[in-house]
């Protein structure tokens, strides 16, 4: 078999791609796309501890998939903000959106 | 009976308290308080001095005492209290019985005065301080009585120096002159006064006492005359002459004697009651008292020149003649009376400074009454003159100079009042001739005629022919006085509408009258031939019993007719010649009244008519120094001394405050206020760079922190 910690490496990885995206992506929706990514790659996470761990509960399954779905649901509110956001601004870049700036 | 010495005085001060405090309204309540608590002192004096007419020799060898403990001074405590000895006895005779008359006469005399009460309030204390006086054990209480009178003195003189609002019986320069008037004669006593202070203490310090029955003792007294002092300027003279001088010096200002005369002429400002009983008959006489008290000192020194005493008959005879010449040139009732007064008053230190003990009271006691008499009786006359005044310019006659400047007082503006006010004029030649010395019938007759024949018993023929001199000037001026008021015919419209006093005035005027007349019976001396056998020279033995207890030898003279002679030609010749001047003429030309001295003495009678010039003399050397040195002292400390200080002390105040303002203020203060505020915005300038506003940096920043905690925890 492969082991367990290949699959948490491979999930890390991921994680960090994304966050990187987040952190460092000006477009919006790339930001999102980053979210997208790290929320995945907890999934990867979950997924692979259900079945090195408890194969037979599928709480782990169930887990993974509310996951994706609150994935998804909050992509298509960040969608909605960033559209609002556009129609605003008429920019995504999210630099140029600096009212907080003290 | 001893415990109620103290409310003798005390009475007369409760009616002064009671009637400042509570019963200023009502006049007729302030006078009874007044006249009636003096009523009782005066039976209360006239017990205490029967008992001692009764039993001199006791009285004067135990006098009849009140003590208490005062206050107490390191180890000793001194003693309080009044005492009755002989001497004491013949004041209590006179002084409650002539405050009494004299109130008496005030209701009449100062009747429609808007401070009536008042006036009675200060008659009140002014007994207090006279009986307090005569009564006291000590120099101490004496003293405090003594200032208590000056002070009268100077609210009385000074009464019509105040207006109601609304008044207008007291016109402008009367409340000036009668200022001026109070004024000077509280400061001119004062003079005398801080030199007898200065006598008290030195005496106080010299006996360690100041009760006159243990300074006055043999001990003391010889120890004083023994002691010498350096004075400066007159050498070694024993104590006992320093102490008697400087004392002696309080009875000048307050006897009114040269050089410190000049107060009492002025004092006639003040209402005439105030001048009969102040001026006349006892304030002035409490110096003649103080020195009699203060004999024995004055006779202590035995050997040799008696400066004291020298010194007390030269300012004696001197005053009384001098004041007699002036007396002789002045216009003024009131003044003419005053001069008689200082005159008088110097014939009684003549004869105590000749060492006639005896006479000297006697002629106290005698001259109070008809002196007494002769100012309430002049006070009558004012009175009529000013309402025959009122009178006679209501119903149109008169010329309107004359009501301007018309002067009551002014004997020029007199004349034939003795047919207009009988009572008063007759009682007014009573005291004339009492005063003028009319042989054998007459008080004054006996006890200057003692005065006269003891210095020419002991052989003082300076100052024997000085008093008699001044016995016809006395005469002279006392006759010019009586012709011209009383006789003649009326010289105004005043005059001519006068009319006699109110039954509350005549009736003392009679009662002093008869006194003035016959009181000196008492001391008809046992020697005089005839009469002698009368009284056997009652007032001489009792009055001895008081010298025989202080160890003075009283001799008995016997009688010699010469000084007697030439003061009777004296006296009568003084009287003549005054009739030939004033009573046999008119003295009435066309430029107004006359006096016939004026043309035949020229220079000397405006000499006599102007005092001597001694007020003037005084205006231009004290005076005039007393205020350069307060222009003086004021330049020297305010405006040389003061200001400047005050000036720097200010400028160093502002220097100070700008110098902190500049260097600390400005350099210190502020610089460390401003430098925080930049460190402020500095930090907060560079702390804002955090705040990009842009949702990644934070996130960085998140990541971030939470490296770290991991970091540290994992560490852990």
């Amino acid at each position: 078999m492969i082991p367990l910690s290949w699959y948490l490496a491979v999930a890390a990885v991921l994680f960090v791609m994304g966050f990187y995206g987040v952190l460092a992506r000006r477009n919006a929706i790339a930001i999102l796309m980053g979210i997208e990514l790290m929320l995945n790659s907890v999934n990867i996470n979950l997924l692979a501890f259900w079945r090195y761990v408890h194969p037979t509960d599928v709480a782990g399954l169930v887990f993974a998939i509310i996951v994706i779905t609150v994935a998804a649901a909050e992509a298509a509110v960040g969608l909605a903000l960033f559209i609002a956001l556009y129609r605003l601004r008429d920019t995504v870049n999210i630099d140029e959106v600096d009212l907080l700036k003290g | 009976m001893n415990a109620t010495l103290f409310l003798i005085p005390a009475l007369p001060f409760t009616a002064f308290v009671l009637i400042v405090l509570f019963t200023n309204q009502n006049k007729k309540v302030s006078a009874g308080l007044t006249i009636g608590t003096t009523a009782v002192s005066w039976l209360l004096g006239w017990y205490f001095a029967f008992r001692a007419f009764f039993s001199p020799h006791e009285i004067a060898s135990e006098p009849i005492r009140l003590t208490i403990p005062w206050f107490a001074g390191g180890y000793s405590v001194f003693y309080t209290g009044f005492q009755v000895d002989v001497l004491t006895a013949a004041m209590l005779f006179m002084v409650p019985f002539l405050c009494l008359l004299i109130f008496i006469y005030s209701v009449g005399y100062m009747e429609g005065d808007p401070r009536f009460s008042r006036f009675f309030a200060y008659l009140a204390l002014f007994a207090t301080g006279m009986l307090g006086f005569v009564m006291a054990d000590n120099m101490l209480l004496a003293f405090i009585f003594w200032e208590l009178m000056g002070v009268c003195s100077y609210l009385l003189i000074g009464f019509w120096s105040y207006r109601k609002p609304g008044e207008t019986h007291i016109d402008h320069a009367q409340v000036i002159r009668a200022r001026n008037a109070s004024l000077k004669a509280f400061i001119t006593t004062r003079v005398g006064d801080t030199v007898m202070l200065a006598g008290m203490v030195l005496l106080y310090a010299m006996t360690g006492s100041l009760r006159w029955s243990e300074v006055l003792s043999h001990e003391t007294l010889h120890m004083l005359s023994e002691k010498i002092a350096n004075v400066p300027f007159f050498g070694l003279t024993p104590w006992a002459t320093v102490l008697a001088i400087l004392i002696f010096w309080g009875a000048i200002g307050k006897s009114a004697q040269f050089p410190l005369h000049v107060w009492l002429p002025d004092a006639m400002e003040g209402p005439t009651p105030v001048s009969a009983l102040i001026h006349a008959a006892t304030m002035v006489s409490a110096g003649v008292y103080l020195i009699i008290r203060t004999f024995p000192l004055f006779h202590a020194v035995m050997e040799g020149h008696n400066g004291a005493l020298l010194f007390v008959a030269f300012i004696g005879t001197f005053t009384a003649f001098f004041a007699a010449t002036i007396g002789v040139a002045q216009f003024d009732i009131k003044r003419v009376l005053a001069y008689s007064t200082i005159s008088q008053l110097g014939y009684m230190f003549a004869a105590l400074g000749i060492g006639a003990y005896i006479a000297a009271a006697f002629h106290l006691i005698m001259h109070a009454f008809f002196k007494a008499l002769l100012f309430l009786s002049s006070g009558s006359v004012i009175h009529a003159m000013h309402h025959g005044h009122h009178v006679a310019h209501a119903h149109g006659h008169g010329d309107h100079e004359e009501e301007d400047h018309f002067n009551p007082n002014d004997m020029r503006n007199m004349g034939g009042l003795l047919k207009k006010m009988p009572v008063t004029g007759w009682t007014f030649i009573a005291g004339g001739l009492s005063l003028s010395g009319f042989p054998l019938i007459t008080s004054g007759f006996w006890s200057k005629d003692e005065i006269l024949s003891d210095a020419w018993h002991g052989g003082h023929m300076v100052v024997f022919w000085t008093l008699a001199l001044a016995a016809f000037l006395t005469a002279f001026y006392t006759w010019r006085q009586i012709f011209m008021t009383f006789f003649g015919e009326p010289r105004t419209e005043a005059a001519k509408h006068a009319h006699e006093s109110p039954k509350s005035m005549t009736v003392p005027l009679t009662i002093l009258a008869i006194f003035a007349i016959a009181a000196g019976w008492s001391g008809i001396p046992e020697s005089f031939p005839g009469l002698g056998a009368l009284v056997h020279g009652w007032f001489q033995s009792f009055m001895g019993a008081q010298a025989h207890a202080i160890g003075l030898e009283v001799e008995h003279l016997p009688f010699d007719a010469r000084p007697l002679l030439i003061s009777v030609v004296l006296v009568l010749s003084g009287m003549t010649a005054a009739w030939l001047l004033y009573g046999r003429r008119s003295n009435v030309t066309e430029h107004g009244y006359v006096d016939p001295l004026e043309p035949a003495l020229g220079g000397l009678w405006v000499a006599m008519h102007n005092k001597w010039w001694v007020d003037e003399f005084y205006q231009g050397t004290v005076i005039a120094f007393a205020k350069w040195f307060s222009h003086f002292a004021y330049a020297f400390d305010d405006k040389w001394v003061i200001d400047p200080i005050v000036d720097g002390v200010g400028r160093f105040g502002r220097w100070l405050a700008v110098s902190v303002r500049r260097f600390i203020d400005e350099q210190i203060i502020d610089r460390l206020v401003n430098a925080t505020a930049w460190v402020s915005n500095v930090v907060g300038e560079w702390a804002r760079q955090i705040q990009t506003g842009q949702a990644q940096n934070y996130l960085l920043a998140i990541l971030l922190t939470v490296g770290v905690l991991l970091v540290l925890g994992l560490g852990w």
